[in-house]
Formats: C-alpha cells, structure tokens, sequence
C-alpha cells in the first residue's frame, strides 16, 4: 500500500472535461443581457499632455451609451502594492498625460463592438507632444526627460545591499572575471487576452468577472479607488486561459473602466483586449542590463559577486519594484555564496509597462550568471557540472540575506540529468557544430512581497461522505483546482471523486492572494489540508464512540474510518458524517483551515530577512546543433531534473516543467517584442514567432521528489522556476557547439553568424601573424 | 443590411439572421452561443477558432458565415457522441494535454483531421498536423502523447506506426 492514496496520483484535471468539450465558460464566453461592449481609446504617443478631448461626435453616434474620459475616472491611484500607497500610479484612463503608445485616454461603451469601435474614431484629440525616453540607461543621466515628475532620474525602485565582505573576497580570490549580459522584452501572449465584465447593480453592488490571477486583489483595488466596502464588491474568476503573470496585477485599468462604464450605463460593460492590445499595452518581461563580476577559489568554490542590474520599467510600477530586488536576492538562492553586493536599478521609460513574468527577474539574473559560471569553468578547467555540484545549496543552508532553505536537492538533480543526457562523456561524443550546456535554477515557493500572504479554506461536508471544497486559489489552467482537491480528498480520506472545488469567487471562498510567486501549492495547499484535518477533528470523537476507542487511534483512508491498529474494526466516512448530523448536537461538518507561512517582509533597509516558505531546484541539459551557414540553433535533445519536493499530481508537474521550459525555450531563441521609438513593431502572432510544435522536441523531466518539510504532503512550488535555466542551458550549448558566447538574449541566428565570422577572422589574422613570422 | 442564413452545425439546422461581414466565428460565437470556439487572434495566426467543414480544417475567423450555406460544420461541441467523449477528448484528459484550455478545442478538430486522414501517424506527422495550432501553456509535448495514443487506440497499438 502507498503511502498516500490520492496525492502522487497522475489524474486529469478535475475540471478537463468541460474544456475538451466546450463547455468551459471563459470572461469573454460570459453574455449578459442587456450586456454593452466597452473599447479603450488608447495613447498614439509615448509621451504627451493630453489637452482637450472632444468626444461629442462619438456620444452623437446611435448606439453609444456612454464615453469617459481620465476626469470620469477616480481622484484615487491604484497599484499592486496595497500596502505602499507612494508605488501607486494608475487612474484607469490618464488624467493629464499620457506616457507610452497604447496607454488607455478614453472609454466608450456601446451596443455592439462595432458601434464601439467606430466611436473610437470619431473621438478628437490634442495633444502637447513631449520629449520621451526609451532607454533606461539614457533615462538616468541627468537632463533626461522624467517619465514621472516625481522620479528623479527616473528611477522606479533601487535596491542596494552587501553581505560579507565583497572587496576582500575578491582580493583573495584565485579568479575574478566581469561581463555585462542583456536580456530583451518579452511578452506572455496568454491565449485568452485580457478580458472583464462589470455591472454595478441599483442595490448599488458591484460584481466583476475577471480574466486575473487574483480576485481579491480587483476586490481590494477597487474598494480602495471607489471608497466602498469589501463586501460590496464581488469579483469572479471564470476559467481563465493562460496567465504566466500577465494577470497578476490584479486591478487593470480596463477593469476600473468597465466598472465605472457599468455605473454610468447602469447596464453591465464587457471589454475584451485584442491581440495587438495584448502585445502593445499589457504587460511585458523586464529587459535588463546586467553587469556580474565573480571571484572564485582554485577548486570553483564562489567566493563572491559584485551585481549591477538595470530594469527597463517601462512607463509605471506594476510588480516591478518587487522584481528588481528579487533579481539580486536570485543571486544567493542557487549556490553558497557568502559575499554578495547588488546594485539594481529600475528605471521607467516610455514603454509599455514592464511587470511580473514567470520567472520574475530571476530569468535574467540566471541567464547572466549560469552563463559565466560556464565561462569560469572553463576559465580555471573545471567541468560545468562540478563548479555546480561544488557550490550548490543543500537543505538546511542559511543564505547571506538570512533567509533559509528548509529542502534542496539540486545535487541530486544534477547527478541524475547528467546521468540521463550522458554528460560526463560528452567530449567521446562530440561531433563538430554540436554542443551540450547545462543550466540551474532555483526559485522561491511564496515570497512574502505584500503586507501578508495567509490565506484559509472551508470544506463542507455532505451526509454521504462526499465535500465541497471552497478555496480562494485562482486556477489559470495551471490545475490548481486539481491539486487542491487532491490534497482535500487524501487529508480527508475519500476519493477525488468525493470533491467538488468552488473557486474564483470572492464573495464565497475566503481571501487569497492570487496564483503568483509560485505560492498556490505551498500556501493554499496547507490551508486545505489543515481544512480536512479540521473536518476529521469534527467527525473522529464521534466515531470513536461509537467504535469504542480514541479519537487519536483513528485514520481514514478510501471512504472508511478506521481504528489504526485493528482495521476491521471501521465505518463509513458517510455514516460518521451521517450521525454527526442525526445526533442530538444536529452537528453539521463544515472545516476550516488556515495557513499563514512562517516568512517575513524582506527589511526594505537591509535587505535581510526570511521571505520564502519554501525553495525549488532544478537542472536542464540541452543539446544544440548550430548551422554555420545561417546561424540557426536546432534543439536536439532536452533533459531535466526537477526537486520541486512531493508532486501532488505527477502529470501536472510535469506539464507545468514542460510549459515552463517551453518558455524559456521561446525566450532564449525566438521571441523578442521590438520597439521604435516606443511603439512595439511586431504586436502579432505573424511578428512575434511563437514557438510551434516543430520547433520543440520532446522533453520528459525527472521529479526529485523530496519533501518539503513545511509543504502540504512535503509539495513545494515548482510552476516558475524552470523557466529560467533553459536560456543559459542553451547558451552555454551553442558556445560547446561552436565556441560562439552570446552574452544578450535572444540568441539570434545574426548573432551566432557575427560570431562565427568573428572567430574566422580572428584565425585569419592569427595565421598571417604566424605566417610573417 | 443583415439578411437570414441557413447554417448547419452539429448536425441541427440553424437560421439565423446576419450581416454579410461577419464571420463564421463571429456567428458560432455570439449568434448561436456555441463558445467553444475561441477567437485567439483574429487574424487566422493562431488555430484556435479551427472548426470542421465538410470534414475538413478551417480557421473559422477568416471565413465569412455567408460563404458556409449549406455545408456541414462541425465544433467542438459537435465531437462526443452522445455522453460519450470522442477518443481524442479522452486521451487530451488522461495525457494531460489539457491545461488552460483555450488552443484545446482548436488541436483536439485539428488532430481529428489527422487522424481521419492518417489512423497511424508519425511523431513528425503529428507535430506537423497542429503545428498550425498555437499552445502557450503546454510546450506541446503531452499534446503530441495524447494525439499518438489516441491513434494507438483506435489502429491498434500492434499495428505499423508511419515513420
């Protein structure tokens, strides 16, 4: 008998059947009668003041209900941060100036979309053309134009801390070297674009149904612009399809315009971004600049690093100020370092808004540093694998930042991928313009980034032994539905039939911060399993009465309860449920639990502090063929080893590593949102290349499963993380292949070729040198 | 100026009323309610919004409903019969090939195509067949599984896979 009954089980998503067949409801599938369309007029340019907007040819228009401008919208600015009201920057439609191309100036809601759309056009606008800023280098120097007045410099956020002693460790070190490495914006390209409908009923209620990653972050944004109470508001969370932290923020200024559409019309407002909306005025990954110096011993031991990264904020906050720190924190959570300085800077610009990624500002920083840790390697003739094995955390270290690491097992991973891909004999098998690299990652389960991050669970349990589940985790089509019921049906000792899940509704589940941070497993998960536990606290004093023992000798386990060390003596779960409710008491089921993770707010002085309940690890290997003639990198083969401790659902696990890798994939080789002047150039799927079905080869990761010891079942966060080695895995790759570094990502086939040739005419010139001799 | 149409989907005869600009998609969507078919993109980039005519793959965003009198279209909706799941429904839901669900209706009609055309494809044959199909979610792997198993399924797991 397994240990566990339900959890460890390959199951289909508990809600996959409605997905296959069509059934499944999304924001934009949702119809309600009376129902208007709503448009966004958006910003032409990156950087202007909005003087006099005409909008009386668009209300003369038949079928147009209503028009808004920024003077409609609220006096109150919103952000991500609830508790750090200085970050908040957004009004919904902009109030006197606009600061990047695709920034939302008017709102029109009309009777079909395209009414709407034609309103759009017969709105007039002049605007006072300002001086603009696209590069955050460019943005800092003194006289550059200020995105925001406020911001000297343009500087959104810069984190700045040193643990140990970073200089002397350098002086003593037997190899120091520094590079500068870029990373390029990219965009989620979710397949469900952005989507909301608001309706404020005449009870004077508000209720929202957001395509979002977190409910209760619209609720609490919105109660806090509109002045209203929380209960006042409800936000529902239909299937969502795909986030990858594009609909984290919570409150969008579409929402705020839907909302007050809603209020003026007093009819319900949907409005739904296009696809070029999507690419131009959603959400991107952070371009970085980053400088990384690092000092090693003889042996490859890391002795220190020195780390200057510059973020490309775009035009306001979104999760960015968070992001930028969390990019040097990276630099601690892979590897024992003991001395560590970073300087980050985010820096605003007239762009689209640069916010959360998968991955979050980790991907760049491990791009920059898994790729020189190669170059070290090499440098002092070490093998990739052991300056990895040599340096890696194990269970139990205390990071420079003190913060710790309760479980690593990314030794383990390392010595099984390298195992599995063959690695140590790599060198018998090389063939010319082929190449092996591998890559690491790490990545926080839950960091504590807002004034909290506890949440709880309720299970209601019928008369027949089977549960409703209500639990505030946001399913984005990441199966957090499925694991969560998992982890209620094996706590409670039933099937995962038994469990129907009510989530994404915020006036029914309780308060949750949202699908972000790699936190749902980790933090929703151990409130639902501390729910069922309260439930067998209800039910087991019952049935150990009636079976003649103790409360603590029970267990329950497929449907039964039973007396630990004599199983035949047993009864139905239903039945205790069933005799609760019939006995005097009339006693009804219904469990709570709450989990509140043992983390802190990181010291935004020193920087200290023990922020994440939990650390993922991981490793991928990848095998590339570069084409001399055209420069194209071809993927041959992928391999990875995954400690992202207990998978609840194995299946899962293992498509989120793949979709993660997927990603990484896409960043490394293709995809790249290109900007002139400010206005994003390639806003489609024509010009902005998703990866095909072609152009991925198969990819099975390994789960080192090792529990966690504060996760539910020992299951620790693992959605994220393995997005961020597949981009120096495949540049330390392309340089084993054909010795060319890329050091700014993408690896463009024009940036191998200039390699390429670079190398011959260095080989040239060293051979008429020699033949001058 | 809206004029009425005859459209046949799912087998059921619908009338509707319709400008002559307005899509297939636009018209499964929002005049008969079939929302299974998802508009991604718009612009026939992304594969979501495939649904079958006369048996054979069309991006239903880039045709007029008006040009679809008279032919027999069928959605995702159409796909089980009766209760039961079409085996590729089946086999997205026990490979895990299902995650957000968006591309799901669009690779699951155009792995039906295939699969009519070719009971026993390759690996290669497989990923050519959607790779008109955008997934953000998955990186296409147990897509791929789920399209051969349902393939092994149905020719037989013992009989000859095309190489």
């Amino acid at each position: 008998m397994s240990r566990y009954s339900v959890v460890g089980r390959r199951v289909p998503p508990v809600d996959g059947k409605v997905k296959v067949t069509g059934e499944a409801q999304f924001t934009v599938d949702i119809q309600l009668p009376r129902m208007l369309c709503g448009r966004i007029l958006r910003s032409p340019y990156p950087h202007a003041r909005i003087l006099h907007i005409d909008a009386q040819k668009a209300l003369n228009l038949p079928g147009v209900r209503a028009v808004l401008t920024g003077a409609d919208m609220p006096e109150i600015k919103f952000g991500v941060f609830s508790h750090l009201p200085a970050t908040h920057d957004l009004y919904g439609l902009a109030k006197e100036k606009v600061r990047y191309v695709g920034e939302e100036v008017v709102a029109v809601a009309a009777v079909d979309e395209w009414t709407a759309e034609e309103a759009l056009e017969l709105i007039s606008i002049d605007y006072e053309v300002l001086p603009a800023v696209f590069d955050p280098i460019e943005a800092m120097k003194p006289g550059a134009p200020l995105v925001h007045e406020d911001a000297e410099r343009n500087i959104s956020r810069a984190p700045h801390f040193e643990f140990g002693k970073v200089e002397q460790a350098f002086s003593e070190a037997y190899y120091v070297r520094e590079d500068s490495f870029a990373t390029q914006p990219v965009t989620h390209c979710a397949l469900e674009t952005h989507a909301t409908i608001a309706q404020w009923d005449q009870a004077g209620r508000i209720t929202i149904w957001s395509s979002t990653q977190s409910p209760f972050k619209i609720c609490e944004a919105l109660a806090y612009v509109l002045g209203l109470p929380l209960n006042k508001i409800r936000v529902v969370k239909p299937f969502v399809g795909g986030g990858f932290g594009g609909k984290a923020d919570g409150l969008f200024p579409m929402d705020l315009c839907a909302v007050m559409l809603a209020k003026k019309t007093g009819r319900p407002v949907k409005i739904v971004n296009n696809r070029e909306e999507e690419f131009t005025a959603s959400r991107r990954r952070h371009p970085y600049v980053i400088t990384l110096k690092t000092g090693v011993a003889k042996d490859g031991t890391l002795l220190a690093v020195d780390a200057k990264a510059i973020s490309d904020a775009g035009a306001y906050n979104s999760w960015g100020p968070a992001i930028i720190g969390r990019a040097g924190v990276q630099l601690m959570m892979q590897y024992r370092i003991p001395n560590v300085r970073y300087e980050g800077y985010r820096v605003y610009t007239n762009k689209a808004v640069s916010g959360a990624m998968r991955g979050w500002g980790n991907l760049q920083m491990r791009f920059a540093a898994d790729s020189q840790l190669d170059m070290i390697a090499e440098e002092i003739g070490v093998d990739p694998a052991d300056i990895r094995l040599r340096n890696c955390h194990e269970s139990g270290d205390m990071m420079p930042n003190k913060a710790w690491i309760p479980s690593c097992a990314l030794a383990e991973c390392i010595e099984q991928v390298s195992g599995e891909a063959g690695w140590r004999n790599r060198r018998a098998r090389k063939t010319k313009n082929r190449g092996m690299g591998m890559g690491c990652w790490a990545y926080v389960s839950a960091a504590k980034q807002l004034a909290h991050d506890s949440t709880a669970a309720i299970i209601k349990v019928f008369e027949d032994g089977t549960a409703t589940l209500i639990t505030g985790a946001s399913d984005i089509g990441q199966g957090s539905n499925t694991t969560m019921a998992q982890i209620a049906a094996e706590e409670l000792g039933v099937e995962l039939d038994d469990i129907t899940i009510v989530s994404g509704d915020t006036d029914i589940t309780p308060l949750d911060l949202g699908t972000f941070s790699s936190r749902v497993t980790f933090i929703s998960g151990n409130a639902v399993k501390a729910a069922a536990e309260d439930v067998k606290k209800q039910l087991f004093p019952f049935a150990a009465e009636r079976l003649g023992v103790s409360p603590s000798d029970l267990v329950s386990r497929g449907r039964r309860i039973y007396v630990k060390d004599n199983p035949e003596l047993s009864m139905a779960f239903g039945e205790a449920v069933k005799g609760c409710l019939y006995s005097v008491k009339g006693q009804h089921i219904v469990g709570t639990g709450n989990f509140n993770p043992d983390t802190v707010v990181v010291d935004q002085v020193t920087y200290e502090g023990h922020s994440g309940a939990a650390y993922a690890y991981g490793v991928e290997i990848v095998e590339v063929e570069v084409d001399r003639e055209t420069g194209e990198v071809h993927i041959l083969s992928r391999y990875g080893a995954h400690d992202s401790g207990t998978a609840i659902n194995p299946m899962q696990a293992e498509g989120q590593l793949q979709g993660a890798s997927f990603g990484g994939l896409a960043q490394a080789l293709y995809e790249d949102l290109a900007t002139d002047e400010g206005q994003v150039m390639n806003p489609s799927f024509l010009d902005y290349k998703l990866p095909t079905a072609l152009d991925v080869p198969a990819y099975e990761p390994t789960l080192i499963q090792s529990p966690d010891p504060g996760g539910p079942f020992g299951a620790k966060g693992m959605s994220e993380g393995c997005q961020i080695a597949t981009s120096p895995a495949i540049a330390n790759a392309v340089y084993d292949a054909v010795g060319v570094r890329i050091l700014d990502l993408p690896i463009t086939p024009e940036k191998v070729l200039k390699g390429l040739r670079e190398q011959e005419v260095a080989s040239s010139t060293k051979a008429i040198k020699g033949g001058a001799k | 100026m809206k004029e009425m149409l005859s459209l046949a989907v799912n087998g059921e005869n619908y009338e509707v009323f319709v400008e002559p600009r307005m899509t297939l998609l636009e018209v499964l969507r929002e005049e008969l309610r079939l929302t299974g078919t998802k508009e991604v993109c718009d612009l026939g980039t992304c594969g979501a919004c495939t649904v079958l005519i006369d048996q054979k793959p069309v991006l239903s965003c880039l045709t007029l409903a008006v040009a679809c009198k008279g032919k027999a279209i069928t959605t995702i909706e159409g796909l089980k019969d009766g209760d039961k799941l079409h085996r590729l429904q089946t086999a997205f839901l026990e490979h895990g090939a299902v995650q957000c669900g968006m591309c799901t209706p669009g690779m699951i009609l155009a792995s039906k195509v295939l699969l009519d055309e070719n009971s026993h494809p390759s690996e290669r044959e497989v990923r050519e067949a959607i790779s008109g199909n955008l997934c953000r979610c998955t990186g296409y792997g147990k897509i791929v599984e789920a399209i051969l198993a349902a393939s092994d399924e149905f020719a037989g797991e013992d009989s000859p896979r095309r190489i």
